[in-house]
């Protein structure tokens, strides 16, 4: 065949029209690419709510999904999706549930704990899920290599905490047994009645020995067992994709046990940093729902009335520490005097403005039918007396103090106006110094600051969690401060405890010392502050602030078909 | 050419060990360690956790076996993201970033070049004023400030594109570009107008006016090649500054790019991390900047004879 001669011959033009082509044929591409992807669409709120895909907010890029060594929030609910212990919580109440294991009894002396699991429990990809998994996966939890930082969370069981420090090596000596493949007796230390609580925290959550082998040693970290692909869990959901700062999608297991109660075929979690980004990503119909509203938002939320911001109380408390080695506040009066001339309603209506109780307690009132009584007050004459009974009459002579706060907005602004309440109401000279989270947790750490703000959120409902935190060589109390009495209450009278109401009184005594040589002051209860699409039903508010995948489903409303809240 | 080019990888290795050892340095002497948190860390775990990354060693033999891994192309693994090494995670954030670094760039030569050139044309006039006063803004108008201001009237009023994703919704990546390339439309209009005015007033292109040719063919043939040349030179820097400088977008518009593990990894004290994309950010712009200088040097007879004088 001849070639014709127009294609064979070299055409000046052509070849200086090819010189300049590539470039002109990738711009081109890439405006078409642009302008093609341009155009309406419809909403993930509405296409989820058809599909039973629940799109969700979720803060950060999870940084591991090992309920032995995951830490955050985030990781917290991606976790509960995947996994789950032997008892669960009432989404509203709290109340322990039958999870894994389908019921319990607790010996006359509340020591001695035996759960006899579901025979039908099964792990994500089949394999029978049983008694002997949990003393495994407690053991593996028990490793220091594998660096899990809520070990504590295992110290009311017998022995845990001598394996743990090396004391004991024999992890037989441990209370925790496998009595047949269903049954599971757990020893104790005292009589812990938040313990059934702690099972349905995810370092207690049973893990999949055969994929962890698989992947690594038991006590190894980072290993990819967690990975898209190879993750086996036991809870309602199994990890179907995880795209790192993009999503982690989790779709029904159908080997849970309790599969046909679930109503959501798909979680999406979207690691959201930014509080404005997700805010407007929830207004815009992209999230069904947003686990942090930005402050200044609250407010508009609020004076509409709409129905999608949730705010309840959350178990969690603000609070300055005082670094009792410092001269001018060695003395417990000036302490008081600081503690007395806060106006936390002040704070709490003009600053916070999300519904924040004022915290007269370290521990949140209600917490599990706990209610301090507390001598704490709104005084400003008792505490300019008690000031100049410290040898500082009207603030005279006392040094400038110095606030330190990690650096934010919020907190910059709670300092503000403790700095001026101060002033006007002591007459002392409070400097503020903001530092780097790092670089904070750093000085308060080691004891390098005078005032410093703090936060504590509770990992289980009871006082123990937040009076702990108190005790003499406790690692959270980073205030110098020391009273045997009060380690005395909390480690032995209250474990020894007969009754609820006694351990409460002992509670009650031990917060009434602390707040009497107020190493720390309380400030405000934080509450959680949600955006809800209202196509998510059963999205119980709680205290711990954590959601039921399980109950929860999605159905739109006849109204807004998903459309903008 | 090719010396040229060679020469200056070679210049880059020494420049690429001190960046390695300065930030090594700095990382590690910064307060605050990767593994202290809120809740007080029992000593053992921490004694466990700096075993596990060689952080129980002296900082010197940290330091020799850290470069023995970057020789080789390993980054290490990230302390934060359990399990992830630094590879993987600066692996998963390059095909966001630098698309939207070109999408950004494309964004950035069409209204800036375009912007330039109009306002070479008729210097002083309004055609140029007009212009110019808007670069002047857009130089000043930082990207936290214009991307929101985007989203606000196109994503919430118009409800005309996607208020943030990459590529999850269609027209999502249209705002984000917008965002990102105007800063540097802005300079790149300016930096045009510059090229093009000294152009114009050269004999060659009086030359081509007096044989009656016509605008357009001067303007677009012969006066842009040689006009343009600062902008190139400046698209090395700007490239490497548009892939390490996305962090603001990327947040706002929740693309999952390098910039934000960048960001994070310092707040972290993610020391593998930091140094990795340290490294990899370092070896961009030098190898931009190369890029840029070859390109310029192809584009101007002048500077290729400079080239070859000089090696």
């Amino acid at each position: 065949m001849r070639h014709s001669p127009a294609t064979t011959a070299p055409n000046p033009a052509t070849h200086s029209y090819l010189r300049s082509n590539p470039v002109k044929a990738l711009a081109t591409l890439l405006l078409l690419t642009l302008l093609t992807s341009c155009g309406g669409g419809e909403n993930n709120v509405s296409t989820g709510n058809r599909s039973g895909t629940l799109h969700w907010g979720n803060g950060t890029e999870p940084q591991s999904l090992d309920p032995h060594i995951a830490t955050g929030v985030p990781e917290h609910k991606i976790i509960v999706a995947l996994m789950e212990g032997l008892v669960l919580k009432d989404s509203k109440t709290l109340e322990p549930r039958p999870g894994v294991a389908s019921s319990w009894d607790i010996s006359e002396d509340g020591r001695v704990y035996t759960f006899y699991l579901r025979n039908n429990a099964r792990w994500s990809n089949g394999d029978p899920h049983n008694a002997h998994d949990y003393v495994w996966s407690w053991w593996r939890a028990l490793q220091p290599a594998l660096g899990n930082l809520y070990a504590y969370m295992y110290f009311p069981i017998a022995n845990a905490k001598e394996y743990y420090e090396g004391d004991i090596s024999d992890f037989e000596q441990v209370g925790v047994k496998a009595l047949d493949d269903l049954t599971l007796q757990v020893t104790l230390n005292n009589p812990t009645p938040y313990f059934l609580q702690l099972l349905d925290h995810y370092s207690l959550y049973p893990v999949h020995r055969a994929t962890i082998e698989k992947f690594g040693d038991a006590d190894q970290r980072g290993t990819r067992w967690t990975y898209e692909g190879n993750i086996v869990g036991n809870g309602p959901f199994q990890l179907s994709e995880w795209k790192i700062n993009r999503r982690v999608v989790v779709e029904r297991n159908p080997h849970y046990w309790d599969a046909d109660s679930i109503k959501l075929n798909k979680i999406i979690f979207y690691p959201i940093e930014n509080a404005v980004t997700v805010e407007r990503m929830f207004r815009a119909g992209q999230l069904h729902y947003s686990g942090t509203v930005p402050a200044d938002k609250i407010a508009t939320y609020r004076e509409r009335n709409d129905p999608a911001l949730h705010i309840a109380p959350y178990l969690g408390v603000y609070f300055y520490r005082i670094n009792t080695r410092v001269p001018q506040l060695q003395d417990k009066r000036v302490r008081r005097a600081l503690g007395m001339t806060i106006n936390r309603d002040k704070i709490s209506q003009r600053i916070l403005k999300g519904g924040q109780i004022p915290a007269y307690t370290i521990t949140p009132p209600g917490t599990m039918g706990y209610h301090p009584k507390s001598d704490l007050a709104f005084n400003p004459e008792a505490a300019r007396q008690l000031l100049a009974d410290a040898g500082y009459p009207n603030g005279e002579g006392f040094p400038t103090t110095e606030i330190l706060y990690n650096t934010s907005e919020g907190h910059r602004k709670i300092a503000v106006a403790i700095q001026q309440m101060w002033k006007k109401h002591l007459n002392i000279d409070v400097k503020l110094l903001n530092q780097e989270w790092k670089v904070y947790l750093n000085s308060v750490t080691s004891l390098d600051y005078e005032i410093g703000r703090a936060g504590w959120i509770g990992d289980y409902v009871d006082p123990n969690n937040f009076l702990d935190m108190f005790l003499c060589n406790g690692g959270n109390n980073r205030t110098g401060w020391c009273n045997p009495e009060y380690d005395q209450l909390i480690l032995r009278s209250a474990p020894e405890a007969k009754t609820h109401a006694e351990r409460l009184a002992i509670f009650n005594r031990a917060e009434t010392m602390l707040l009497e040589d107020m190493p720390v002051i309380p400030i405000y209860i934080y509450t959680s502050n949600n955006l809800v699409n209202s196509s998510v039903k059963n999205f119980n508010d709680n205290i711990l602030n954590q959601p039921s995948f399980k109950e929860m489903y999605l159905e739109a409303d006849i109204t807004d078909a998903g459309e903008k809240n | 050419m090719w010396r040229f080019a060679l020469n200056r990888l070679l210049q880059a290795i020494p420049v690429l060990l001190i960046v390695i050892s300065a930030t090594f340095m700095l990382v590690h002497s910064a307060p605050g360690g990767p593994f202290s948190a809120d809740k007080a860390v029992p000593p053992e775990v921490i004694k466990a956790l700096e075993a596990q990354y060689n952080l129980d060693q002296p900082l010197w033999k940290q330091y020799i076996s850290y470069l023995g891994d970057v020789v080789q192309g390993d980054f290490g693994p990230s302390f934060k993201y359990s399990g992830r090494t630094v590879n993987e995670l600066i692996a998963a954030g390059i095909p966001a970033t630098a698309e939207l670094a070109l999408y950004a760039m494309m964004v950035a030569l069409i209204i800036g070049v375009s912007a330039g050139v109009a306002a070479a044309m008729r210097p002083n006039t309004l055609q140029d004023y007009v212009p110019m006063s808007a670069a002047m803004l857009g130089i000043c108008m930082p990207s936290f400030l214009l991307g929101p201001l985007l989203v606000l009237i196109f994503g919430i009023y118009l409800e005309w594109l996607p208020v943030s994703g990459w590529g999850d919704m269609p027209g999502d990546k249209i705002m984000p570009s917008i965002t990102l390339g105007t800063g540097y439309a802005a300079y790149i209009a300016r930096l045009s107008r510059g090229g093009m005015l000294e152009v114009l007033s050269q004999d060659y292109i009086r030359t081509a006016r007096a044989k009656g040719l016509s605008e357009p063919l001067i303007i677009f043939k012969h006066a842009m090649r040689g006009g343009l040349i600062p902008v190139v030179a400046f698209l090395g820097p700007a490239f490497a500054g548009l892939l390490g400088g996305s962090f603001v977008v990327e947040t706002i518009f929740q693309i999952p790019g390098l910039g934000r593990f960048y960001v994070q990894a310092a707040f972290n004290r993610d020391y593998t991390m930091i140094l990795g994309m340290t490294i990899f950010f370092a070896t961009l712009i030098i190898l931009f900047n190369l890029l840029s200088d070859m390109l310029a040097i192809w584009l101007d007879p002048k500077l290729r004879q400079q080239a070859r004088g000089n090696n």
